[in-house]
């Protein structure tokens, strides 16, 4: 048994950015009206990162202000980036996360004792950003009708994917049992994209836009196990 | 707390109210106080297999808006004990249900009733989606053929995806397969699909294999659901289904062309 209560961990996560350029109640309401009101769905509860990088370093903001406005159409301020320094104090009353400015250290948060971990941050963020996506794992049928799109990685189908299913993977494909339906991988260009299934019986299989269909497939193990990959911009029907 | 188990099939003319009326019946039999709702509106016909045409007053769509109450649009089957019929409008279409009004009927149906059988109209439009919505269990009714095939396949996608257990993420629909019109001799003549081939394609459980018999015209024609007809092989499988529902594990019957005596080949007979 493992007693820890956690584990700390560096984490990259895409997040929304508001660059503040100058603000003013009326203005700034209106504005931010007509964004949210673009993307409604987008927006709701949105985390989001203040940036005062582009804000002329004479302006004051009046924080709590700009943050009850941003609360009104549900978003949640986050931190406030790259404060200058006359605006620290106003800007910890906001009991916001204050993080210095992206790429350089003009912050005058970072007094000499704080630099180091700031940097053990920042390389942190970088070792987390190269873990490619998750897999994403099917454990039931694909029906007939039904698409799978795992984006950005690998898709794993546990069971069967049916006539008329389809499913699509920016990454390799997985099959653990028959493939009637259509399997296209690496589907955003991916050369070096696979298709590994259990029993091929394809209408279609394609990896980064070279297909063959099933009855080309019809003469390369079908209703066996297979492996598709590409040779040159020939599909090759390989045993598994 | 009842049951609900749709009949469902995806294509037309596979027999999807002949099994909702030989399962209702069936579950009457064995005891259980049960509900056939007929969801296809605008083509109304459990009532004819079932052979209370004469008695529709009110109907399915007359309760969701609320212009009778249940227990004056619930017809009482007179042969069976604890059986009842909720037919559809004849008049109206399908977007006569709503999903607020379906769930209405069927929880005000679920206080006093065991099971609750749905039997779907084909397609896999507005009618067919309301009819498998509040689903516990679904009885896929299929023919050895490829279509038939294909388009239940469809249905269970759509079960995995749109009905209510899917949505609130709840255990997943419990699934049946219900081979229908299975004609032993045509399979090994190799014009139609074997059972093992639908069973491998759907990857679903078997509830039954019903076999392709002159009994259910018959029983269809005269009202009658062909399950009371025990003498026939059609009935007789029903029968098995409807225990294996129950929980009962019985062998598959009607799975092999029976063998021609002596005499019949002799003469030429079938």
């Amino acid at each position: 048994m493992n007693d820890a209560c956690f584990q700390l961990k560096g984490s990259a996560v895409s997040i929304i950015v508001l660059e503040l350029y100058q603000f003013s109640d009326a203005s700034f309401t209106e504005q931010l009206r007509d964004k949210v009101q673009q993307a409604p769905q987008f927006f709701q509860q949105s985390p989001v990162v203040i940036s005062l990088e582009k804000m002329p370093t004479d302006h004051s903001p009046d924080f709590a202000a700009m943050l009850e406005i941003c609360r009104t159409f549900h978003l949640q301020p986050l931190a406030l980036r790259a404060v200058p320094a006359h605006l620290l104090d106003a800007a910890r009353e906001t009991g916001l996360a204050i993080i210095p400015a992206t790429g350089r250290n003009s912050t005058p948060l970072e007094t000499e004792r704080d630099a180091p971990q700031a940097e053990v941050i920042v390389k942190k963020v970088v070792e987390e950003k190269q873990v490619r996506k998750p897999s994403k794992v099917i454990t039931r049928p694909v029906r007939s009708g039904q698409q799978v799109y795992a984006e950005g990685g690998d898709l794993i189908v546990l069971s069967q994917v049916s006539e008329g299913a389809e499913v699509l993977a920016d990454g390799d494909i997985h099959i653990y049992g028959t493939l009637r339906g259509r399997a296209l991988a690496g589907v955003k260009g991916d050369t070096d994209a696979n298709i590994f299934c259990h029993t091929l019986s394809a209408e279609l299989v394609a990896i980064a836009g070279n297909f063959i269909l099933s009855d080309a497939l019809r003469k390369q193990r079908w209703q066996q196990s297979a492996h598709i990959h590409l040779d040159g911009d020939n599909l090759h029907v390989a045993e598994l | 707390m009842a049951k609900i188990i749709v009949v469902t099939s995806g294509k037309g003319g596979v027999g999807k109210t002949t099994t909702s009326a030989a399962i209702g019946t069936g579950l009457a039999l064995s005891g259980f106080k049960t509900v056939v709702i007929d969801f296809d509106v605008g083509l109304r016909n459990l009532d004819l297999i079932m052979g209370c045409e004469r008695r529709v007053v009110y109907d399915f769509v007359n309760v969701i808006k609320q212009e009778a109450t249940l227990n004056q649009a619930l017809i009482k089957d007179k042969r069976t004990d604890n059986l009842f019929i909720l037919p559809a409008s004849q008049t109206r279409d399908k977007d006569a249900l709503t999903q607020e009004g379906v769930g209405t009927v069927l929880d005000e149906l679920a206080e006093t009733f065991d099971y609750i059988i749905c039997d779907s109209p084909a397609g896999i439009e507005k009618g067919a989606q309301m009819a498998l919505y509040f689903a516990d269990v679904a009885i896929v009714t299929t023919n050895p053929e490829v279509s038939s095939v294909r388009d239940s396949d469809r249905i269970l996608g759509i079960l995995q995806s749109k009905s209510r257990r899917a949505e609130k993420a709840d255990e997943p629909v419990q699934e049946h397969l219900l081979l229908t019109r299975y004609n032993p001799a045509r399979v090994d003549a190799g014009e139609m699909l074997s059972v093992s081939d639908v069973e491998d394609i759907l990857a679903i459980p078997l509830l039954g294999v019903i076999p392709e018999s002159e009994a259910v015209l018959k029983a269809s024609n005269s009202g009658t659901p062909v399950i009371l007809d025990s003498a026939s092989d059609a009935g007789q499988a029903y029968d098995d289904a409807v225990q294996r529902l129950l929980g009962k594990e019985l062998e598959h019957r009607f799975l092999h062309a029976p063998k021609k005596g002596f005499f019949q080949r002799f003469l030429g007979g079938k």
